[in-house]
């Protein structure tokens, strides 16, 4: 079973994240923010428009997520991550923005490895297709902004010991390309 | 026009009702239940795996299954769209209600009852409004011998599904060429579609056949059986060696298990055309039937 080197709790400082590295098992304890795709072309549109967020972003994380409605009982759904490429285009201007880490599923494109180098931010990876389990570190879950979007709606969560571990981080280490470079097996694709 | 005597009539009456109440109860449990032969497979892939960070996401993964049954809550929180494939019975005749509305209530009610996620848009390419029940449900129907009425309800989810992927190769292009479209389409998609996942590809027919072909590919029980062709069983080896040299791995983190299996199906095609359709599950490879 994989060590944890570190609980970080957002906002997270400079400090915080130069210490995480490439493949580091991390867990999150405190407050971090829900959005998808939905969510972020509109906080987008308020950067753009110069208004306020529904959060203050500077420092935050936030978790790519839709869970599954809640049963009687239950704080949150199911709650594992989505797939992160679909917010691409909307990613370097939230981190200019002062976003300081991201939770989310499989890699990023290019841009958004460059940006998250240039403004210090990480990003992290929580096992995808988890939803039960995953659920069972969110503490507590509220809906903030936008409750139209459903169970794309940004949400305010209160996580405890949250698992991921480093995919991205500000030094330019790709959790993925280190990977798949470590296992490939180049004699056997040229067969 | 009354049937004669020599007809010996076998039409079975089949309560559109009955249709309702097995998809939602379908909808519900295959959400939680992950298939014995796929926890298997996630077990074995356990024990073969070399890469540490891989173990780890395979035992999360089942872990997890452990827990979305015992506690009765989905797997995944993409609940995804509801794929229903129905082999009618042409002897069953449906009654008190159309077949698919019939349908469509059992997905609306399961998802509802089973607390399930609403992911359907509806408008794809305009508003994409939420249509707040999971309706409509993807049908496939295929009337067959007999008077029964087979029901596999299967949630697909967005992120393995939007991994989907058709060539129309040249019959030049050949085994090779399918081999090669197929390990760069899994490669492509990296870690988007959960992996470890299953990799359905349907070779022939025309281009809808080849896609519908996949998408029965990844259904296939128990996961890894092989075609009973020789030589499609032959090409299922290749492709999942090859596959799982990429290196990929499990949530892509690096390993030896990017697919659990490969499946291939096959249809005669036209002579000029070589259809290749790629269709990749997740590994919570969702699935549960019931004859009525």
């Amino acid at each position: 079973m994989a060590t944890t080197l570190l609980d970080i709790t957002p906002p997270l400082t400079a400090e915080v994240l130069a210490k995480l590295h490439v493949g580091d098992h991390v867990t999150i304890t405190g407050v971090i923010y829900t959005a998808r795709d939905a969510a972020h072309k509109r906080l987008i549109e308020m950067l753009s428009q110069g208004k306020p967020l529904p959060f203050d972003i500077r420092g935050q994380i936030i978790y790519y997520v839709g869970p599954t409605p809640p049963k009687p009982g239950q704080v949150i759904g199911s709650a594992g991550p989505t797939t992160s490429y679909r917010m691409d285009p909307y990613t370097p201007p939230l981190l200019e923005a002062g976003l300081k880490g991201i939770v989310g599923k499989a890699g990023r494109g290019p841009a958004v490895r460059e940006a998250l180098v240039k403004n210090k931010a990480v990003y992290f990876g929580a096992v995808g297709g988890a939803g039960a389990l995953l659920a069972r570190y969110i503490k507590s879950a509220e809906v903030i902004a936008y409750e139209d979007l459903g169970t794309e709606a940004v949400r305010r969560l209160t996580v405890e010991k949250f698992p991921v571990i480093v995919v991205n981080d500000i030094y330019g280490g790709d959790a993925l390309q280190e990977g798949k470079a470590k296992w490939r097996q180049p004699e056997v694709l040229a067969r | 026009m009354a049937r004669t005597a020599s007809t010996k009539s076998t039409v079975r009456d089949v309560p559109a009702s009955a249709i309702t109440e097995a998809v939602a109860r379908l909808c519900m449990s295959a959400n939680t239940d992950l298939p014995d032969d796929v926890l298997q497979a996630l077990k074995t892939a356990r024990q073969k795996e070399e890469s540490p960070g891989a173990q780890h996401v395979l035992n999360i993964i089942i872990e997890n299954a452990q827990i979305a049954k015992s506690q009765s809550v989905p797997l995944c929180q993409d609940t995804g769209t509801t794929l229903v494939f129905v082999d009618l019975g042409q002897d069953a005749h449906i009654v008190g209600g159309s077949l698919d509305e019939a349908i469509q209530a059992g997905i609306r009610k399961g998802y509802n009852e089973g607390y399930l996620r609403k992911s359907i848009a509806k408008d794809p390419f305009t508003s994409r409004t939420n249509t707040g029940d999971n309706t409509p449900g993807m049908v496939h129907t295929e009337i067959v011998p007999g008077d029964k009425v087979k029901l596999t309800i299967l949630p697909k989810g967005g992120g393995c599904e939007n991994m989907s992927k058709l060539s129309m190769l040249r019959p030049a292009d050949g085994r090779k060429g399918l081999v090669d479209f197929v390990v760069q389409s899994v490669e492509a998609a990296g870690g988007n579609p959960c992996p470890p996942v299953i990799v359905g590809v349907g070779v022939g027919g025309s281009a809808d056949r080849a896609v519908l072909l996949a998408k029965r590919a990844i259904m296939r029980q128990p996961v890894g059986q092989h075609s009973p062709d020789p030589e499609t069983a032959k090409l299922e080896e290749e492709l999942l060696e090859k596959v799982n040299a990429l290196g990929i791995g499990p949530q892509a983190w690096g390993g030896r298990t990017t697919a659990l299996a490969v499946h291939v199906e096959t249809f005669p095609t036209h002579i000029t055309s070589l259809p290749v359709a790629v269709n990749i599950q997740c590994h919570s490879a969702r699935q549960k039937t019931v004859v009525i």
